[in-house]
């Protein structure tokens, strides 16, 4: 896939590309400031073999909140993703449990085989946040890290998990760290959406839940893509088009048991969306565990293209990769006919 | 290490040469000259420098050995073998399936063996996570790691050897194994790595150049090594001979994995004899 430019039009004045560090949040939306390095700085009182560690990147991780709190507990590694992840290991090889942060795209792309090798390989208790996942950033395939679920589902020992929002990031640091072994999250930053603790709902690793009830469409979605498969799920009421969306943040172990039980509910379109490639994420993962469990619903993708996608300002590139709130209820509303 | 000991350093090379044979004996293959050429470093290591209890191999207070180039797994375990941590009789297992001695070293098959080697490049930073482990726990035991010429190569090595200077790990003793030999080719010819030591210590390491085959030699670059006071990590570049010990070998054309005929292993056997002997 080509960039495709066009020239300026006079008095159209055009989005631009948002910082590195801003918000995902839309204008308005009900957020909570840095809960990842709060819950870590939470956990880590009771917990004195949590360290934290990163590649150049605490500020833009919310890992320099524990940094301030527990400053000798804190490892500054350069910015160097190779000895980042290798030291990690070792300083879990003697009994402690770093948190090691830094950008999707450079734990996923430049680091797998240290992550590999020295983690998941050896088993050690290394937990792996990671920001900007999928499509967070305008700044094109150099930080889009659009094929890390895919990455790092595929590598032995190694726990997987995609939060929503910021209640779903304090309590899945709290599961990671309760967690024994090597764990991969992918964090959202700064000021992050609060839109769970509307919903009856609590993280559990390795459990789906199911959000909202809906009698047309069953939507299942990780990450950014549940709080978007809300919004459009409303819109779609207004059509009186009923969508259930159950959240599944781990990807790995996948919750099989839940995902089967609801494909099964019949004559539901199954929907899954997802903010990561088409390619090797929880769509495949959902899809080739129903094709053995033999359920067989009218299957549709939500996901990003097997394309470098573009830079640009993050609005108008989820609209143009079919992930904002409207595309997915006008794509939703396109399958039903 | 409990048994014979009186035994010297250069006995105990000799052993760990004769385990690594045998071991490859078994296989008909292995990086035998490799061994060979590091034995008197590994001697040096498990019978003068490091504390450890051969029963207890994860014992809290040992010093930790971490080897990076894991296909010198048969060195290793021709040392542990002597040291006392593998039983003798696992020789004949080396590299055979279900075997505790796989051919390439790994964190959780072997006692003795605290990471998983082979792919190259990775055991520094690891060390360097160990390093600051021990210290967070106030322990005073060293880290050592080997690793081989070829490594250098690697990019992460040298994040490894920025790190470690900068966060002052005296309690890392590292080894390079210059044996001038990888997969392709000279090391130096595959990629230029001189002159080691003043690039190192431009780095902030402490770094010694010595002659890996010279027991006495090797035994005093790891006293000092241990002794240095100032806060570096130290390194210990170590100039060695593929195939030390077995004269036909030593002058065998040289590449990277050398073959060896089936009627040679005796031979090399004998040739160790012979030159214990001597």
């Amino acid at each position: 896939m080509k960039p495709v430019f066009s020239p300026p039009t006079p008095g159209k004045p055009r989005l631009t590309t948002s910082a590195m560090i801003a918000s995902i949040a839309a204008e308005g939306q009900a957020t909570k400031p840095a809960p990842f390095g709060h819950a870590l700085v939470a956990l880590a009182e009771g917990r004195p073999d949590i360290v934290g560690m990163t590649a150049d990147l605490s500020k833009y991780t919310d890992l320099h909140i524990f940094a301030k709190a527990y400053p000798d507990r804190f490892y500054q590694m350069g910015m160097a993703e190779q000895i980042l992840f290798g030291a990690a290991s070792g300083l879990a090889s003697e009994g402690f449990t770093p948190f090691a942060t830094t950008y999707a795209v450079f734990a996923s792309r430049r680091a797998y085989d240290f992550i590999h090798q020295t983690i998941a390989e050896e088993d050690r208790d290394v937990k792996i946040v990671c920001a900007l996942p999928g499509l967070t950033s305008g700044y094109g395939p150099s930080h889009q890290a659009a094929e890390d679920l895919a990455l790092f589902r595929a590598m032995p020992n190694m726990v997987v998990v995609d939060p929503c929002d910021a209640l779903d990031t304090e309590q899945a640091t709290a599961a990671i760290a309760a967690h024994k072994g090597p764990a991969y999250m992918r964090l959202l930053r700064g000021n992050v959406p609060l839109v769970l603790d509307a919903y009856d709902y609590r993280f559990e690793l390795g459990k789906a839940k199911l959000l909202r009830e809906g009698r047309e469409v069953l939507v299942i979605a990780s990450g950014i893509l549940t709080m978007r498969a809300l919004e459009a799920a409303k819109l779609l009421e207004a059509d009186k088009i009923g969508v259930a969306v159950l959240h599944c943040p781990t990807i790995k172990p996948l919750d099989v048991a839940t995902i089967e039980a609801e494909a099964r509910r019949s004559g539901r379109l199954v929907v899954v969306a997802e903010n990561h490639t088409e390619i090797g994420g929880l769509g495949e993962a959902v899809a080739r565990h129903l094709m053995m469990a033999g359920v067989h619903p009218t299957f549709r993708h939500i996901a990003l293209p097997d394309a470098f996608m573009a830079a640009g300002a993050l609005p108008t590139l989820h609209d143009r990769y079919g992930i904002s709130a409207e595309a997915i209820s006008a794509s939703i509303k396109g399958w039903l006919g | 290490m409990a048994d014979r000991p009186n035994t010297s350093l250069a006995d105990r090379a000799y052993r760990i040469r004769r385990n690594a044979v045998l071991m490859g004996e078994v296989q008909g293959q292995g990086y035998i000259a490799q061994a060979l050429d590091i034995a008197d470093v590994l001697s040096v290591a498990y019978f003068h420098a490091m504390t450890y209890r051969p029963e207890d191999p994860d014992w809290e207070g040992r010093d930790r050995f971490l080897l990076s180039n894991g296909h010198y797994a048969i060195a290793l375990y021709a040392a542990l073998i002597e040291a006392g941590v593998i039983p003798e009789e696992e020789l004949e297992s080396y590299g055979t399936d279900d075997s505790r001695l796989p051919m390439s070293g790994m964190a959780q098959y072997t006692p003795g063996m605290e990471m998983s080697g082979g792919s190259l490049g990775i055991g520094l930073s690891i060390a360097v996570g160990k390093c600051l482990g021990l210290k967070r726990k106030g322990s005073p035991s060293f880290v050592y790691t080997l690793f081989s010429d070829g490594e250098l190569d690697e990019g992460s090595v040298w994040e490894a050897i920025m790190a470690a200077a900068h966060h002052k790990l005296d309690n890392l003793i590292a080894i390079v194994d210059i044996n001038n030999m990888q997969a392709d080719g000279p090391s130096t010819q595959m990629m230029g790595f001189e002159p080691l030591v003043p690039k190192l210590e431009a780095f902030g390491w402490y770094a010694q150049r010595v002659d890996g085959n010279d027991i006495e030699a090797v035994r005093e670059a790891f006293d000092r090594a241990r002794q240095h006071p100032l806060p570096q990590p130290r390194m210990i570049v170590a100039d060695t001979l593929m195939g030390k010990g077995v004269p036909f070998l030593e002058t065998r054309d040289k590449s990277h994995f050398i073959r060896i005929e089936a009627h040679e292993w005796q031979l090399a056997l004998a040739a160790l004899d012979a030159g214990r002997n001597a």
